[in-house]
């Protein structure tokens, strides 16, 4: 089934939830493969279901039919432990609105998905300030988020992404809520990602612009797959 | 794997204006604990810490307190020189003959007035009785009607300083000293001459001997001789027993201070519960976002129980402050055997804090609990999507 070459590989996937009485199909049977080391524009309007793929693929949701294999694993099979972990070591999580913990520091909060792992203090830091670097951002450590600005702050919550070394970067409208010069930032450090450091990113947005920067676009309609 | 114990601190720490009033609940909750132990120790301590365990105390039978007990003259004659009893130096008994009186006086600045007992003592009375020290003036010389009052009694009433005059029923007396003695129930006492005493209030009798066998097993010979004598109607006992029985009066103020808590922290873990449900609900998100890192859900249990464990251990913190702000602080309650003016001290014991402490951090943990987990149950995808 899976390409060797391929990182991601849906299959038949459909999301249906139960609004009160009334079925809502948020994915409708979608099969699709992302290859290692690109970056995919996932663009859909509002409520096409592009945040459920994002979600599926990232083991924070479940499908209700078909698979979904990152690496080879089939994500629903873990359960919430084993998810929990795989998560951990994975899959690096951008969100719309950042979601710093406002009372860590830049370093704390970039820190918390090492604290998961066996690393030592002295390479924890080491490991965190790679990644600030990366971002740009490596005078800001002990700038609390409330102290930075909405375009450092996500390019701090990437940091927190890539400071494990996962596998695959997601990030759901990571521009949706900056200003188009911290737009144009964050958009560039994630192609950097792929292209300079070979990570599979995966971007859900509504904005073709913000989507333009991808290598690769796939347009959602009211779940369904359309290019 | 935990969060860092920065984040449980900082959260606690962040929110205070909104959990304040929680902190404060609990602090308050402490306070009373502490301050009611501490009171009960104090009292404990003015009787458990009285008396010297060589001595042998002499009431009548019968009698529940030594200021109701009678005992005559007579009898004194006849036991003073049983071979049981120690001599000093000069080869006297060394045993001393008190009459206890209790009398009127007004207190300080208006205060009303209550009853200070009053004890006639006798030179050897002084001797048996080392807790008791002067700390300001002399000893009364015999015949002179002079008082040597309490120190601590001294700050609570009227004409108590040294040359003052104390006006009693039937008589007037100087005041030549105050005596301290360690926080023992001679603290809530008066001494005088024995012999002025018992003219002075019309007595003919003695309320109680106190004395010291030669050693252990001439003072239980003693008390035998003595409870065996058909004549006397006497009752012999330790002296730190008497005293220490008379501790009783404590108990209720410590089963007070244990209810009140438990009582009022019930209220607080309510409170703590609504602090920690607004708490944790406000920060929904960031539970989900913690998880998405790879947090597991016992993670979060317990850096939100951390949490609210740190609120209540800020709150126990102030409540011990409080508590400790009374430290030494003397004051004054009726004695339940005499109706005279008992003096004691708070005493904040470590012990005491850290109970306090303790009883504090469990409020805040039983109060988190539910809230942390309900948290915690919350699928990852559901945590996020909150706004
Ligand atoms: N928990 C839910 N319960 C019911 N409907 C949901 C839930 N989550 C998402 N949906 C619906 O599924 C569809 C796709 O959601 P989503 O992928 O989040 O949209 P978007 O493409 O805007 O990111 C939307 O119509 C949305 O209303
Ligand atoms: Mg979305």
């Amino acid at each position: 089934m899976a390409a060797p070459d391929n990182i991601v590989t849906i299959r038949n996937l459909s999301k249906i939830y139960l609004q009160g009485e009334i079925n809502v199909t948020a994915l409708d049977n979608i099969s699709l493969d992302i290859a290692a080391g690109e970056f995919l524009a996932l663009l859909g309007p509002s409520g096409s279901g592009i945040s459920t793929v994002l979600h599926i693929i990232a083991g924070i949701d479940r499908p209700t039919s078909g698979e979904c294999h990152v690496q080879g694993i089939d994500v629903a099979r873990l359960n919430e432990s084993q998810l929990a972990d795989w998560r951990n070591q994975n899959v690096g999580f951008v969100f719309q609105t950042f979601n710093l913990i406002p009372v860590l520091t830049a370093f704390e909060n970039v820190e918390l998905p090492l604290l998961l792992t066996r690393l030592t203090r002295r390479a924890r830091r080491r490991q965190v300030e790679t990644a600030l670097e990366l971002v740009g951002l490596a005078d800001r450590a002990k700038h609390l988020p409330k102290q930075l600005s909405g375009g450092q702050e996500q390019r701090v919550a990437i940091a927190r992404a890539l400071v494990t070394d996962p596998a695959l970067v997601v990030a759901d409208e990571p521009t949706g809520n900056l200003d188009s010069h911290s737009a144009q930032e964050v958009l560039g450090v994630l192609r950097a990602l792929s292209q300079d450091a070979g990570k599979t990113v995966i971007m859900v947005t509504h904005d073709p612009k913000a989507a333009a920067f991808g290598s690769r676009q796939i347009h959602l309609e009211k779940g369904e797959l359309t290019k | 794997m935990a969060l860092p114990i920065n984040y449980s601190l900082r959260n606690a720490l962040v929110r205070w204006r909104s959990t304040l009033a929680t902190v404060l609940g609990i602090a308050l909750v402490v306070f009373v604990f502490v301050l009611l132990q501490s009171l009960a120790a104090g009292i404990e301590r003015s009787s458990a810490n009285t008396g010297d365990p060589r001595n042998l105390l002499v009431v009548r039978k019968g009698s529940t307190a030594e200021s109701a007990s009678l005992i005559t003259r007579q009898t004194l004659t006849e036991i003073r020189y049983f071979e049981e009893i120690a001599r000093n130096e000069k080869g006297e008994p060394i045993i001393s003959a008190d009459v206890l009186a209790l009398v009127n006086l007004p207190r300080r600045e208006r205060g009303g007035e209550a009853n200070v007992l009053l004890r006639g003592v006798t030179p050897r009375g002084i001797e048996l009785r080392p807790q008791v020290g002067l700390v300001a003036g002399r000893w009364f010389v015999p015949g002179k009607r002079e008082l040597v009052v309490s120190a601590k009694l001294a700050k609570r009433f009227d004409h108590f300083d040294l040359g003052d005059t104390v006006h009693t029923g039937s008589g007037q007396f100087t005041v030549v000293g105050w005596l301290a003695a360690g926080g023992s129930a001679f603290d809530s006492e008066c001494w005088l001459d024995a012999d002025e005493c018992r003219s002075t209030f019309d007595r003919d009798m003695y309320s109680s001997f106190l004395v010291r066998p030669v050693d252990e097993a001439a003072g239980e010979r003693l008390i035998q001789r003595i409870e065996t004598d058909r004549r006397f109607k006497l009752k012999v006992e330790k002296e730190v027993e008497y005293y220490r029985k008379q501790t009783m009066t404590a108990a209720p103020i410590k089963w007070l201070g244990g209810f009140l808590a438990v009582m009022m922290s019930v209220g607080a873990v309510f409170a703590a519960m609504n602090t920690m449900y607004a708490a944790v609900g406000a920060r929904t998100r960031e539970i989900g976002t913690l998880r998405v890192l790879g947090f597991r859900r016992r993670a979060v249990v317990t850096a939100l129980l951390v949490e609210g464990a740190f609120l209540a251990f800020f709150g126990g913190m102030i409540g011990c402050a409080l508590a400790f702000y009374w430290n030494g602080y003397t004051t004054a309650t009726m004695g339940f055997e005499t109706f005279s003016e008992i003096v004691f001290e708070f005493r904040v014991t470590p012990k005491f804090v850290a109970e306090g402490l303790g009883f504090a951090v469990a409020v805040g943990l039983i109060g988190t609990l539910l809230p942390a987990i309900r948290a915690a149950r919350l699928p990852v995808i559901d945590a996020l999507k909150s706004i």
